[in-house]
């Protein structure tokens, strides 16, 4: 069984955004307007930390640490949200009640509400996700139409799912190749590589969650040394 | 029973037969603040929660402060009577009754929080049909649902023999208190039966209750946020619970006492006794506090200590030192004497523990949820006037609900009060006699005596 995961490397990260906004697209993630934008109801399943100490000003991209021991799914009351086989925390809008639990319990903010009927005109939607109905929350699912896309094709063609046949939208955008994807249970896979590098951290480590998001930081290793 | 018996407390008939304009004036003033919670949650289910000012990170506000609150208010009662039922305290009888209504009207109007809260009230049955038992609002819903049924219980169970009364005597409704009395004569046995079952309600009654608020700390202590991952939250929210609870029974009723002239009923000592009470939980509700923060403070970690200089020093300081002041300081200097002014002082000191320890709810939930681990921008909350409607409206329909009760079953137990006058007394003559050394022969010393001689 596949794990799948994510290293986004964080010294190659521009703060450019392109990731954000090709996961809008791909995943009909709508655009909720400046006056509810202003409010902090922005929808950004992908979204591009900005943190400034003394020391360092960096960008953190951060989608959905896809938790190996997620502490949004422990909360919910009715298995709206959930750990799939292949590690992929995924949502079920159309049983979601709204009570936000998950978003209260999440470390990482990184689950979303629709509180209000967002993007009723958006143009250009993407067929293969469902748009979600206003009372209900929503979160980054590793692009998991995409797997489900490339499994249907690897079938078609009699063949095995291979490396880089389900890549999320996010990934395959970013221009300057600082995330990577694939199966970190592949020991030889680029991203299991990647997750072994003494560059790599994750964040909030010491809580337990076991994200499948890596980073990877000369700096962060140097403080952590 | 003769009509002398019930000419003696006359007094306790006066709100079920008497309706003045004050009555019209207070349930149109409950009204328009209904209305207002109506007119707001009608808005909020069509266009979604995005009316409140609830956004991305602060996703829990008033709603949830509300909940916490009212499910704390309904300690009053339940947990304040069952405790002097059992340590068989006289100066409980004009008292458990009102305690016991509060309890059963608030956890309606906290659980209905929950429901207002909602994104999808119209999912609100996935609970039952996919329910999933580790989620601790499971346990919510089990606790409180308990509560419901063991309260009303425990309010309608004392209620019979007085209904009887009002179905003999009043002469309104008599079809209503016929059904409710369930046949009562009020023989020798029924009244076994009746204290008994009385007995058995306040035993259970005070584990479940204790569980209720348990559970509802639960919701964020089981978490691993900064502020809320903490072991003492269970016990914390419980003697706040009560702590709430009393202060609301007093509130009610220096209210009742009031408005119907049951000076003769309620008197200093039951609001200085009670006051101690306060007093006790003032102290309690501080020690908790106290060990709570510094314990947070001592361990210095930078997650929990932005929420506790957000609390002391930040945005939420005047929140954080009103609840220090009306939870702790002014109850404190209003309670340590109560040999004079006992009422007015317990009132006061009650009136400021109820807005403090809604402070106490909201200066628990908001600020964890501004302050992300990561580095997100904090966030502000602030509600809209929908949450101020619900709010008022939450508020007015549990006055409504308790007005109501006054209006159709007597708020001061007609048989707990004569029951007082013709067993109580003898019987606490009775039981001081047991506490005493024995008079007269006593078989030992007899033996010894002669040993000796």
């Amino acid at each position: 069984m596949a794990l799948w995961g994510m290293v986004i490397d964080l010294d190659r990260c521009t703060g450019c955004q392109a990731c954000v906004m090709a996961c809008k697209a791909e995943n009909n993630v709508p655009a909720v307007g400046p006056k509810e934008s202003a409010r902090g109801r922005t929808i950004s399943w992908m979204h591009v930390l900005h943190e400034e100490s003394e020391e360092r000003t960096r960008f953190i991209p951060r989608p959905c640490l896809q938790c190996d021991d997620p502490p949004c799914i422990k909360v919910c009351p009715v298995y709206a949200t959930y750990r799939n086989p292949e590690g992929i925390v995924a949502q079920i809008y159309a049983r979601c009640i709204g009570c936000r639990f998950c978003m209260a319990a999440c470390p990482y903010n990184a689950k979303y509400f629709n509180w209000r009927r967002y993007g009723t005109e958006s143009p250009g939607r993407n067929p293969d996700v469902s748009v979600r109905p206003k009372g209900v929350v929503e979160k980054c699912t590793f692009c998991h139409h995409r797997l489900q896309k490339a499994r249907e094709r690897a079938l078609a063609e009699r063949r095995e799912l291979r490396a880089g046949d389900y890549v999320t939208a996010c990934a395959e955008t970013c221009p300057t190749r600082a995330i990577t994807f694939g199966d970190l249970s592949d020991e030889g896979s680029e991203v299991a590589r990647l997750a072994r590098s003494p560059r790599a951290f994750r964040l909030g480590e010491e809580l337990g969650t076991r994200p499948k998001v890596f980073y990877l930081s000369e700096t962060e290793g140097h403080r952590r040394v | 029973m003769s009509d002398a018996v019930v000419e003696r407390d006359r007094a306790l008939f006066v709100p079920l037969t008497q309706t003045g304009r004050g009555f019209y004036v207070t349930v149109a003033i409950l009204g328009a603040m209904i209305l207002w919670g109506a007119i707001a949650y009608w808005v909020q289910f069509g266009e979604g929660l995005g009316v409140t000012g609830l956004h991305q990170p602060v996703s829990w506000g008033f709603y949830v402060t509300n909940f916490v609150f009212f499910i704390g208010i309904s300690h009053a009662g339940t947990l304040i009577s069952a405790i002097l039922r059992l340590s068989k305290a006289e100066w409980r009888r004009p008292i458990t009754r009102m305690a016991e209504v509060i309890t059963v009207m608030v956890i309606f109007i906290g659980a209905g929080q929950i429901l207002i809260d909602l994104g999808r009230p119209d999912r609100l049955l996935n609970v039952i049909r996919f329910g999933r038992y580790q989620s601790p609002l499971l346990w919510d819903a089990t606790s409180i649902s308990a509560y419901l049924t063991a309260s009303t219980f425990y309010l309608y169970l004392p209620l019979i023999p007085d209904i009887a009364i009002l179905r003999d005597h009043l002469g309104k409704r008599r079809w209503l208190y016929a059904v409710l009395a369930l046949g009562w004569t009020g023989t020798e046995h029924q009244h076994k039966v009746l204290n008994r079952a009385i007995a058995i309600m306040a035993v259970m009654v005070i584990p479940i209750a204790v569980s209720v608020h348990t559970v509802v700390s639960f919701v964020f202590s089981m978490t691993i946020q900064p502020a809320w991952h903490s072991s003492i939250f269970g016990p914390y929210f419980v003697v706040g619970a009560i702590f709430s609870g009393i202060a609301a029974l007093i509130v009610a009723m220096a209210v009742i006492r009031r408005i119907y002239h049951l000076d003769g009923y309620l008197k200093p000592v039951h609001f200085r006794y009670l006051g101690y009470l306060l007093l006790v939980m003032t102290l309690l509700w501080f020690y908790m506090t106290f060990a709570e923060y510094l314990t947070g403070y001592y361990g210095n970690e930078p997650e929990e200590m932005k929420v506790f200089w957000s609390k002391f020093t930040g945005p939420f300081w005047p929140l954080f030192w009103a609840m220090v002041t009306f939870n702790f300081v002014i109850p404190l200097g209003l309670l340590v004497r109560l040999g004079h002014h006992a009422i007015s002082k317990t009132v006061v000191a009650s009136m400021f523990v109820v807005v403090g320890m809604w402070l106490e709810r909201f200066n628990i939930i908001v600020p964890t949820l501004s302050n992300p681990r990561l580095p997100f921008p904090e966030g502000h909350y602030w509600p809209t006037w929908i949450e101020w409607g619900e709010t008022a409206g939450s508020f007015g329909l549990f006055i409504l609900f308790c007005v109501l009760f006054v209006k159709l079953f007597p708020i001061i137990s007609i048989w707990e009060i004569q029951e007082g006058r013709e067993v109580g007394l003898k019987e606490v003559e009775e039981r001081l006699r047991t506490y005493l050394p024995d008079e007269g022969s006593h078989p030992a010393a007899h033996g010894r005596e002669k040993v000796l001689a």
